[in-house]
């Protein structure tokens, strides 16, 4: 399914008789919208949630004038990207501290939403900070989770708080006196997943918070939910009081719509999103890449910008003839790491084209670090370096490494992908210079 | 045994709100375009996807008008029977043994509940199980599955933690030719569909099944969660591409989440809905029926 295609594809269609510029007329709106919502309910987004959105939208979209560069398609986009990015934003992500220590953390959720794995994902990020968390074992009821609690947070370094299949009520005060005792200052407890209707099992969370000064209660909801996620998000909120959401499993290919429902039932602010299976990936929630994501378009609009800015015409012009001629040095290689920094990061750039989930890049290929590391290598050469990588021989190779703060074995290495890139243009170059960036 | 009550029971919640919808809906519109917007807006709030929705009232509509009648109920049932044909589209597999059924899908769905409870709905039917813990990545997996083969009374076949699956797959096969075991249930990760490296994982335990056991039936359910929205189509169909299901077990209906999008699991992948788990007890399994899953929609 195409979903990039269909929406931009169809606001292009009903634009393409349109062909003056100016205003936006309600007429346009209106048609514009009905493929706005198609795109947010195939994103999940809850029915009643993008009625709202869209009728707030369309009122303030009337009459504001298109912008010289865009076309009244992509002029509506922007403005239903902006909103929905202001929608989603606001309110503190960062984590609370109590004012009187520990700082309590309840993680609440449905059944495989991914508490415990995120209980450990916290436990590494508190770390970071130079926190001393506690993880508390509350889910006495799913065979095996105080076991897997153990596991994951053992890789994490943190300590489990378990009292068997005790009361987690019970539990939770003891974890808490421990902690003030042994000097942790942070306490996150793991619970049951449970259904929303399920009375005993929410009873049971409210009477945790009643047993214990609870600073933050993280509803924990999986980014593939649907149009239930309203309920959820509105029962557990409205019996909770939660004071934020994390979401899970965005590393799938999951649009994500229910982040948007739960933002505009709850109100309250998305501090973390989980990216994958091991205990470091949590990142950071960033509202204009969800924005994308829901109008499954990825941000074309601003990755065309930012790829015109950075790259003019007659660089690409250049790098092409350079492909051809392949006369390609490690100065071009660095070029295009600058173009790709500007433009965002190549993390950045993944998110930002429609369907990346669909590319088969591993995490390791988009490594951020990974790229400064390279930048400051090439850095270290000097031009003739650059220019002709055959001259760096094994000193000149320490003299780099040490220059660049790397080893000689990442130069090695970079030297070897160097060789690769060229490699592959030279078997690009069928593609009549296509494809201008070789990642 | 009370074919399929716990479902209807279940979704008895959905039920209420939805005719009580329909019924407004009629007495507010008639029968008129806005009828059939909300018509396809009852759908789509249940998961259905746009396309279905879409489709199935433009079909009712058409019928509609064709018969010229003109009454909320002769609507409902008209819709009723339009969404249980799609279910049909996709015909349960008679199970025959001895049999190996494979359990995939996301993280988190339910999987290893699942197996407990199929093992459980096996044993009653008076077959002899086995069950493979080759879960052999998430933390403490062997163990929760042990804990259900416990409560189920089933053998179960596991490595370490960390091993490879495809071995505990294969010894779980051994063990199952050698005791001439009715049944065996795998149990395995829960993988995101888009990870390619996971998805090859999976299809190397499809072949050692194929490969080792070719004179069992060899099945592959794809356990979703009810609560998912349209990612289901997008999971069901990676998963078929990599081992070609053969059926679903549909999970957590005992929510009030309605699983819609299965209506285009069945009629476009044409994979069929097998079981339905509704609730947390080791009997909370039952064979899904069209019939009387679309009569509790409304």
């Amino acid at each position: 399914m195409a979903l990039f295609a269909s929406l931009s594809e169809r606001l292009n269609h009903i634009f393409s008789k349109l062909t003056k510029r100016g205003k936006l007329t309600e007429l346009e709106i209106r048609s514009a919208m009905r493929e706005v919502r198609i795109a947010l309910l195939e994103a999940d987004v809850n029915l009643k949630v993008a009625k709202k959105f869209i009728a707030e939208v369309s009122e303030k979209a009337v009459g504001q004038q298109v912008l010289q560069s865009l076309n009244p398609a992509q002029q509506v986009i922007k403005i239903v990207n902006e909103e929905l990015i202001a929608l989603m934003g606001s309110g503190n992500a960062k984590l609370e501290i109590a004012s009187r220590l520990p700082t309590v953390i309840m993680m609440c959720g449905l059944q495989g939403a991914g508490k415990t794995t995120m209980c450990a994902k916290l436990a590494v990020q508190l770390k970071k900070q130079g926190k001393k968390p506690l993880l508390v074992a509350g889910d006495i009821y799913r065979p095996a989770a105080i076991d897997q609690l153990k596991v994951v947070g053992g890789k994490a370094g943190a300590e489990v708080f378990e009292r068997g299949t005790q009361s987690p009520v019970k539990t939770a005060r003891e974890a808490v006196d421990y902690a003030r005792k042994m000097g942790y200052d942070t306490v996150v407890i793991d619970t049951a997943g449970r259904l929303h209707i399920d009375e005993k099992l929410m009873l049971e969370l409210e009477n945790i918070t009643k047993e214990v000064e609870v600073t933050e209660i993280l509803l924990t909801v999986d980014a593939m939910t649907g149009q239930d996620a309203v309920n959820v998000a509105e029962t557990f909120n409205s019996r909770l009081n939660v004071t934020g959401v994390i979401l899970t499993k965005l590393d799938g290919d999951t649009r994500g719509g229910a982040c948007l429902s739960i933002k505009a039932v709850t109100g309250k602010p998305i501090k973390f999103i989980g990216v994958g299976e091991k205990i470091t990936d949590l990142e950071p929630f960033y509202p204009d890449r969800m924005a994308s994501r829901i109008l499954g378009m990825g941000d074309v609009l601003s990755l065309i910008e930012r790829a015109q800015e950075v790259v003019s015409e007659k660089q690409a012009k250049e790098l092409e003839k350079k492909m051809r001629e392949n006369s390609f040095t490690l100065s071009d290689y660095l070029a295009q790491f600058e173009a790709l920094k500007k433009m965002g990061g190549a993390s950045a750039l993944m998110s930002m084209l429609p369907g990346a989930g669909k590319f088969k890049l591993s995490e390791k290929d988009i490594d951020e670090r990974k790229i400064e590391r390279i930048r400051a290598i090439i850095l270290s050469m000097t031009q003739k370096e650059r220019d002709n990588p055959q001259i760096i021989n094994s000193s000149r190779k320490r003299r780099i490494a040490l220059g660049s703060g790397t080893t000689v074995q990442d130069v090695n290495q970079l030297l070897k992908q160097f060789d690769q890139t060229k490699e592959l243009m030279k078997r690009m170059k069928g593609g009549k210079g296509k494809m201008r960036f070789p990642f | 045994m009370g074919f399929f009550s716990k479902i209807k029971e279940a979704l008895k919640k959905t039920k209420d709100s939805i005719s009580q919808k329909m019924r407004q809906l009629f007495l507010k519109n008639k029968l008129g375009d806005a009828f059939y917007e909300e018509l396809e807006e009852v759908l789509i709030s249940s998961d259905v996807s746009v396309r279905t929705a879409e489709e199935v009232v433009e079909e009712v509509k058409e019928e509609a008008i064709g018969n010229k009648i003109k009454d909320e109920q002769f609507v409902t049932d008209l819709l009723k029977d339009i969404l249980e044909d799609t279910l049909n589209e996709a015909p349960v597999p008679e199970i025959k043994y001895p049999c190996v059924i494979m359990f995939v899908g996301v993280n988190g769905v339910g999987k290893t509940t699942t197996i407990g409870k199929i093992a459980n709905w096996f044993v009653r039917q008076k077959k002899s199980v086995t069950v493979a813990a080759a879960d052999t990545f998430r933390a403490a997996a062997i163990d929760q599955l042990n804990v259900w083969a416990e409560r189920a009374k089933v053998r179960i076949v596991k490595h370490e933690e960390g091993s490879d699956p495809s071995a505990v797959v294969f010894d779980a096969v051994s063990s199952a030719k050698a005791r001439k075991t009715d049944v065996l249930l795998v149990d395995t990760a829960g993988r995101l569909h888009v990870k390619e490296n996971l998805m090859n994982e999976l299809k190397k335990m499809d072949r050692v099944v194929g490969r080792e056991f070719p004179e069992a039936t060899f099945y592959k359910f794809l356990v979703l969660d009810a609560t998912t929205g349209q990612n289901a189509y997008s999971q069901a169909r990676v998963f078929k591409e990599a081992v070609d299901l053969d059926g679903i077990v549909l999970t957590k209906l005992d929510g009030t989440a309605k699983g819609g999008f299965v209506f285009s699991l069945c009629g476009e992948l044409k994979v069929p809905v097998v079981f339905a788990g509704v609730g947390e007890k080791i009997e909370d399994i039952e064979l899904f029926n069209a019939e009387q899953f679309v009569e509790g929609f409304f």
